[in-house]
């Protein structure tokens, strides 16, 4: 993906889709609404705290509780892989498909997948690819990716959806949404009975007991993960927790800050492949540990608790920036506030450089995280590492800006000049306000400077 | 009680007279103020550019400007969090910068805050009887250093009416460097907070720049809505009884 691209996205995106602009909000204001609702009925800051603090102590031995979480996982039945990066999963995914003659997937919701482009890997290996998330499903039948952690089609209202489903699923054109997801049921149960293999991601997976927890409100990880022969569960590696019943605690702060909900409609608790005495579930069962740039962010002294993101979406909903324009905009996996530190960090540092100027700094995603990620402090973090790589012109004007900034008299002046020029030029006072006038027509200065009423009004007395 | 008025650079010279409103203010309620005339700007422009070289020397420059006044004072929630909570942490490496930072941070008050907790005004008058009003909750000013009912509080006291306002608590979208490098995002922003705007007489914050830019927008929209400093409605109130 290109490393420009914000700016220009973000435009287009507001200038042609205005629409987005209405569904993302309302989508969004809806989340956070019932996020907040939902946080006032539990002790939430204590909970946030607690989250907060077993995450980082999780991270800070992270080592050995993935190999605590394998040694379980093994003893179980289950075949744990490990991959460095993308190509890496990649090829493991591939020497999966071949070893059990895989032809057609069934995948749940899973941003990691996104990030290793599964799909497109599925595809070219001839296989056929069914996602079965009804959001994700509906951006799988319009070729787009999704455009929320949460919520991947929320960018679309329900005509969008009435008239793709018309096109590639013959709903009549006034179909009810209930209609639509019935139409969606059906293509997607054929494809659980006839899948040789489930792919989902995973939303926790305990060390302790080597479980792999699956949080969702619509029951198709379920089957994804139980009706075919083989289950694959792509993890990345910050997704641990310590013990069983650290789950009490993150379960509700998953669901509540995602959408309100006290706990997800389905939790599934996987600790294996299926056992000779049980009915139903996958012979095979394989977990792949992904870090796909995650030590590095780790290593890094102001970025590493972007790490502790359980993927609820509560600072996308609350943030004003994503309201206007969705998730595309970003031309990333991740959107959103944790969408900006981690994409860098995950990528390539030289993203910031746009990335990390696509946030008015309001700090509203700060208070929501519940746990209690610095998002604005890393998102400005960023800015200072691409500080040093802005364009000659920025940097000029910040360092004229300071010394102007530094020397009172010329300052004094500075005002002056620019009262008098003001009639002329419409006044862009600093180089980098320039741009910014030109969205308000001109920016008026006040008929005297607050310096001169001091003198003729309150001076002496 | 050394009263040091921070006009900040915005407010001297793109709202001097609500500016000039709060020193009047201050000073009928009892405060000796004083203008160090060598301040500048605080910095934040170049500290949220992550320009931080640039904002340590004029956070630097503040810091001597400023030492010696009992309280400094700014009609600005956004830059006084800059001396309250952000210029701090230019200067972790620093030890006695760092402490000078932490020292000013302790003294430096947004005007409302500084009226209700150091001055204990719990009204400052009468004057704002029967007007409609609709506050903006500037996000520094609300959210980084806890000023939310202190301004409402005042307002009502005087005898206005808080309209409620679906998005009052909405970042306005200006955002200092956000609104250079992505104005369209910017003003869609400013237009989602005029757009839920209720019926009032005016629109007023504690934030200057935030009130600077939903103004232009209005202005350029053509909308009516008056737009004022709180520190004007404040003197306002006052001087109607
Ligand atoms: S950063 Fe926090 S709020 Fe955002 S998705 Fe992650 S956990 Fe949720």
């Amino acid at each position: 993906m290109a490393v420009k691209g914000y700016k220009a996205a973000a435009r287009r995106a507001l200038e042609q889709q205005p629409e987005v602009r209405e569904a993302v909000t309302r989508a969004t204001l809806h989340f956070d609404q019932n996020r907040e609702r939902a946080f006032g009925e539990v002790e939430a800051e204590a909970w946030r705290d607690w989250a907060a603090a077993t995450k980082r102590h999780t991270l800070s031995r992270l080592d050995g509780y993935l190999l605590e979480a394998e040694q379980r996982l093994s003893a179980r039945g289950a075949e744990v892989h490990w991959a460095e990066d993308a190509e890496d999963a990649q090829r493991i995914l591939r020497e999966l498909v071949g070893r059990y003659g895989v032809r057609r997937v069934v995948k749940g919701k899973s941003m990691l997948s996104e990030e290793l482009e599964v799909n497109g890997l599925l595809e070219r290996l001839g296989v056929e690819v069914f996602e079965t998330d009804l959001g994700e499903y509906i951006i799988q039948l319009a070729g787009e990716p999704p455009s929320h952690i949460v919520g991947p089609a929320i960018h679309k209202g329900l005509e969008e959806i009435r008239a793709l489903f018309r096109e590639k699923l013959g709903t009549p054109p006034d179909a009810s949404p209930e209609e639509l997801a019935a139409a969606a049921r059906r293509v997607l149960r054929e494809a659980f009975l006839t899948a040789g293999m489930g792919i989902s991601g995973a939303n926790f997976v305990v060390a302790e007991t080597g479980t792999v927890v699956l949080v969702e409100n619509e029951g198709n990880i379920r089957l994804t993960t139980s009706a075919p022969k083989v289950h694959v569960a792509l993890v990345g590696i910050e997704k641990l927790l310590p013990r069983a019943c650290d789950l009490e605690v993150f379960l509700q702060l998953l669901a509540r800050a995602a959408t309100g909900q006290k706990i997800g409609t389905f939790v599934s608790l996987i600790n294996g492949p299926r056992r000779p005495d049980e009915p139903d579930g996958p012979e095979h069962l394989h977990v792949v540990f992904v870090d796909n740039g995650r030590t590095s962010v780790l290593a890094d002294r102001e970025m590493h608790e972007a790490l502790s993101c359980i993927r609820c979406g509560a600072c996308l909903n609350a943030c004003p920036v994503y309201r206007q324009t969705g998730g595309h905009a970003y031309g990333q996996v991740y959107s959103g506030p944790i969408g900006i530190v981690l994409t860098p960090g995950l990528k390539d540092p030289a993203l910031a450089d746009e990335l990390g100027y696509a946030c008015s700094l309001c700090t509203a995603c700060a208070d929501v995280c519940p746990v209690r990620i610095p998002l604005p402090k890393q998102i400005l973090a960023w800015r200072v590492r691409s500080a040093g790589r802005a364009p000659a012109t920025e940097r000029a004007a910040f360092r004229s800006y300071a010394a102007l900034m530094t020397r009172p008299r010329f300052y004094k002046l500075s005002g002056k000049l620019l009262r008098l020029a003001a009639p002329l030029t419409g006044a862009p006072w600093l180089p980098v306000l320039g741009a910014w006038a030109a969205g308000h027509g001109a920016l008026e200065p006040s008929p005297k400077s607050f310096r001169e009423i001091w003198e003729e009004e309150f001076e002496g007395a | 009680m050394r009263v040091c008025f921070f006009v900040t650079c915005l407010a001297d010279q793109f709202f001097a007279e609500a500016a000039a409103d709060a020193v009047r203010l201050l000073r009928a309620l009892g405060a000796e103020v004083r203008f160090p005339r060598a301040q500048t700007c605080c910095g934040q422009p170049a500290y949220n550019a992550g320009h931080w070289d640039e904002a340590r020397k004029m956070a630097a420059h503040t810091q001597e400007v400023f030492e010696g006044c009992d309280y400094v004072v700014l009609p600005s929630g956004s830059c006084t969090t800059m001396l309250r909570a952000y210029s701090p942490r230019l200067f972790e490496g620093d030890r006695p910068r760092y402490e000078a930072a932490l020292d000013l941070a302790g003294r430096s008050y947004e005007l409302v805050e500084f009226l209700v907790k150091v001055l204990n005004a719990e009204s400052v008058g009468r004057g704002l009887a029967g007007r409609r009003v609709a506050y903006h909750h500037g996000c520094h000013v609300s959210r980084e250093l806890g000023v939310k009912e202190e301004p409402l509080r005042l307002l009502e006291a005087a005898g206005a009416e808080v309209v409620p306002w679906e998005a009052d608590q909405e970042c306005c979208g200006f955002g200092g460097v956000f609104a250079v490098k992505n104005a369209p995002v910017s003003l869609a922003m400013a237009d989602r907070k005029l757009d839920t705007v209720p019926e009032v007489d005016v629109l007023t914050s504690a934030d200057g720049a935030c009130l600077l830019h939903l103004a232009g927008r209005a202005k350029q929209r053509g909308l009516g809505v008056p737009v004022r400093h709180v520190a004007s409605l404040l003197w306002e109130a006052h001087r109607g009884g």
